[in-house]
């Protein structure tokens, strides 16, 4: 049986040399990304900005138009209509009634679906959430704490396990994936939740796992070859690992894909942010991170200084445990 | 590499197995797995967002625990004055403002005592010294008395562990299944009941304070004053049917007096709320309806008057009836919120999410769906590519996906909406390690190593790398669990899960496989 190569054996492609267009690029794509966060804003959920959300299901397509007709009568505040999954659902979201008694939001719900039952067949609510200013708030903060923390922490944990260039490259191409990520959402105009930030969360994961990959080889590489230019090894090293990284990235995004199509509406959001992640975070391991180990001046001599100042034991451990001829 | 003792090869597929084994009673319907005398096995828990019902969120009301401290405050001073030994303290013109009570003493020669008095109705609060209230003498013979922040924070403490437990046991009084009732932070609960999708019903439950109490009328009191709302010394003006009504303040019972309650009908056929009292509580009861025939009683609910019948006998039995324009389902709730006890804190709902039970069905079957497609995709996927290794990648993937389903089952671990998200990720990134070691492999061949030297090295130059990779992914995931709140948790169970199980099916599991097939077949080439 002949194989699936979906990367050629031996690739060399140049990505060095193709890195000045790259950072112009992801500068421009970043830029444009914080920009449009900036101007348009992200279309928060209740998670985080407190709120009532209803999900209400149609026994066929739902009728938006007299749906809003018969909210807008109630009077009862700004009310959103939203409409991303299936086209018999659709979301209602409002603002919590001003004064907040046990009752209060209770009556509300009740109210809304007294209004829709006037013209519809009545179904129960598929989903009711209501959440507080006060928790809202909360989880925000939570929720961009735990972002950052993530990104210190792996950014950490490169300065340690490997030089300090690689943390800082590492942490500059995490911030781009996660900029990508909340532009796809302000240009979208997706519900951004709490489901989300799961999302941003596991790209971050995800994203470093494939620059902590390259970054290995690299200093595999480091070693191996000690008189070769930074700028030609980081191209092996990229080249080297790059039928794993296509690899994985095509068994990711083949899951996330029956997930996106198969997977139900409510995680649609969550699984369109992963599959955009996987790609971002592809395209800044192979262009950005380990490019910017150049840029960012990895002292090559330094490296080989430490590395012969090394535990010699350890090498020759690691010799002895090699079986065959040496290459 | 090739050194596989049968003992390795026995523990390793005996951690699989057992792995494994312990996902199928998730897999078998529960009636089914009771009548095969399964029915203690552990099963996988759906979260809410699967098994449709209600969460809810409840926060005590702190400024409302300062207020009521005060109220209560003040009426301690009073007695504990009048009470004094060897002789009583007049005081006068008792006020609570904010966070402080004060009031003067008649006698200046009194003000000492006085002070002694108030100091021995403070408590201490923790280790450092501070007590909960503390006692000023201002103007010579005025008191004040100012709570602490300490002494509120301990009050909202112990408090909030009282509550959850009468929370538990409203919820428990309902019958629902498996519902979690857990103190958050400092003072929260979160009350998640699946299967029940009527929050409405659940929070007149459980925000229900339930206070009870029991007070003569006064009958006495000047009708001009009392619409007035002026009480008469001694006594309290409550609303009783939209019109005030004077009561004597002391409770001559109170719902700590209770033995039980229960839903009953009167002898209207009114749904009515029988309770019972403890013996102690009988006693009282009877000495005052012997004392008070033919004088109004009144019922009080959470400062409100719920009924004011004449006592026309006394009543020795112990028992009462508490009626008052209930209906079958209020009545049982007041039932139930008598019976667990009185909220020692006012809950107040400030997050609330219900799940209906057909949104849940679908989303777990399009999440079978989307995780078996996924599957099959990846191991279509990875047997084109890497061929024998492919498979043997395969078998730990699917390996895999049983040992997190039974490892979840064991550690209680819930599955949610984006859990489910969390395990096709899983699927996806379980291969990972496989396609670094495949084509580490592929390298190691081209090279012009045998067999026997590429696979090695493909192992053993792969684990480092997978190590650092998987190293920074359980970051994430640790951060997720840690900061997380509700989705974003149930997604880290699952992702931490999966990155312990991956790395052990594909790194060692595989490399069994592979190591026997060398062991056995000797091949010179290989197809990779």
């Amino acid at each position: 049986m002949r194989l699936l190569k979906i990367v050629p054996d031996n690739t060399n492609i140049g990505f060095v040399k193709l890195r000045g267009w790259a950072f112009g690029l992801t500068l421009l794509l970043t830029i444009a990304a914080g920009v449009l966060v900036g101007v348009r804003g992200l279309n928060l959920g209740v998670d985080f900005v407190g709120g009532l959300m209803i999900e209400a299901k149609f026994p066929g397509d739902a009728p938006i138009d007299n749906v809003r007709k018969h909210i807008d009568a109630l009077g009862i505040g700004d009310a959103q209509l939203q409409q991303f999954g299936p086209k018999d659902t659709v979301s209602i979201r409002l603002p919590l009634p001003p004064v907040h008694d046990e009752g209060a939001t209770n009556a509300l719900v009740a109210k809304v679906q007294t209004a829709l039952a006037q013209d519809h067949v009545i179904l129960p609510f598929n989903q009711v959430d209501t959440v507080s200013g006060k928790v809202s708030d909360e989880l925000i903060w939570k929720g961009i704490f735990a972002v950052v923390a993530a990104v210190f922490c792996i950014a950490l944990f490169g300065i340690v396990r490997f030089e300090w260039q690689f943390g800082v490259a590492t942490f500059i191409s995490i911030f781009h994936d996660v900029l990508m990520t909340l532009g796809f959402f302000a240009l979208t105009r997706y519900e951004f939740d709490l489901n989300i930030v799961a999302a941003v969360l596991t790209i971050i994961g995800y994203s470093i796992n494939d620059k902590i990959v390259i970054d290995d080889r690299i200093r595999e590489n480091l070693r191996k070859y000690r008189q070769m230019p930074l700028g030609e090894l980081i191209d092996l090293s990229v080249n080297e690992t790059l039928p794993r990284t296509v690899m994985t990235s095509l068994t990711i995004l083949l899951a996330l894909a029956s997930l996106l199509f198969f997977g139900g509406h409510v995680l649609r959001g969550f699984t369109a942010a992963m599959m955009l992640g996987v790609v971002v975070g592809t395209y800044s391991s192979i262009y950005v991170s380990s490019s910017l180990l150049i840029t960012l001046g990895l002292d090559k001599s330094r490296f080989r200084q430490m590395e012969e100042a090394g535990d010699k034991k350890k090498a020759a451990r690691a010799r002895a445990e090699r079986i065959g001829p040496k290459a | 590499m090739l050194d596989f003792p049968r003992w390795k090869i026995a523990s390793i597929l005996g951690v699989l197995l057992v792995g494994i084994l312990l996902a199928v009673p998730s897999f078998i319907p529960e009636s089914t797995a009771k009548q095969w005398g399964l029915g203690f096995a552990p099963r996988i828990n759906y979260g809410l967002d699967l098994a449709g019902g209600s969460h809810i969120l409840l926060e005590a009301d702190t400024a409302d625990v300062a207020k009521s401290r005060l109220t209560n405050m003040e009426d301690t001073v009073r007695g504990a004055m009048r009470k004094n030994t060897p002789a009583p303290i007049a005081i006068g013109d008792i006020s609570a403002n904010g966070n402080t009570l004060s009031f003067f003493v008649r006698d200046p020669a009194q003000v000492d005592a006085a002070v002694d008095t108030a100091r021995n109705l403070t408590q201490p609060v923790g280790t450092t010294g501070t007590r909960d209230w503390n006692v000023q003498v201002v103007d010579s013979t005025r008191i004040v008395m100012t709570q602490t922040q300490g002494g509120i924070d301990q009050f909202v403490k112990q408090a909030m562990t009282g509550a959850v437990d009468i929370v538990r046991k409203r919820i428990d009084a309902l019958g629902t299944k498996e519902p979690t009732i857990a103190l958050q932070g400092s003072d929260r609960i979160l009350v998640e009941v699946p299967g029940q999708q009527n929050p409405a019903e659940l929070k007149a439950l459980i925000g229900k304070t339930a206070k009870l109490e029991f007070k003569l009328v006064d009958t006495q009191a000047d009708p001009a004053k009392v619409a007035a709302n002026l009480p008469p010394i001694g006594d309290q003006i409550l609303p009783y049917q939209g019109r005030p009504l004077a009561v004597f303040r002391q409770a001559i019972l109170t719902g700590g007096d209770l033995k039980s309650a229960r839903q009953d009908y009167d002898q209207n056929g009114q749904p009515s709320v029988s309770i019972s009292f403890n013996a102690k509580g009988s006693r009282a009861f009877a000495e005052t309806t012997q004392q008070n025939v033919g004088k109004p009683f009144a019922i009080i609910l959470d400062g409100e008057v719920i009924s004011a019948p004449n006592i026309n006998e006394p009543i020795l039995g112990g028992t009462a009836s508490i009626a008052g324009g209930f209906t079958a389902q209020t009545a049982q709730t007041l039932a139930i919120a008598l019976q667990s006890g009185s909220l020692p804190i006012t809950l107040k709902t400030v997050e609330e999410r219900t799940v209906g039970p057909g949104l849940g069905q679908d989303s777990i079957h399009a999440g079978i769906i989307a995780s078996a497609i996924a599957v099959a995709a990846v191991i279509v996927f990875m047997f084109l590519t890497y061929g024998r290794f492919g498979l043997y990648a395969d078998l730990a993937v699917l390996i895999n996906v049983f040992v997190i389903l039974g490892l979840m089952a064991v550690l209680n671990a819930t599955l949610t909406l984006p859990g489910i998200a969390g395990f096709v990720l899983t699927i996806g990134t379980a291969v990972d390690a496989n396609v670094l070691i495949n084509e580490r492999i592929r390298e190691e061949r081209r090279r012009g190593r045998n067999v026997v030297q590429s696979v090695e090295l493909g192992y053993k130059e792969a684990s480092r790398t997978i190590f650092e990779a998987n190293m920074t992914h359980a970051i994430t995931g640790l951060i997720m669990l840690l900061l997380g709140s509700g989705p974003v948790k149930g997604f880290a169970v699952v992702l931490l899960f999966g990155i312990a199980t991956s790395v052990f099916t594909s790194v060692t599991f595989t490399r069994m496989l592979v190591a026997l097939w060398i062991r056995r077949q000797r091949p010179q080439a290989m197809n990779i």
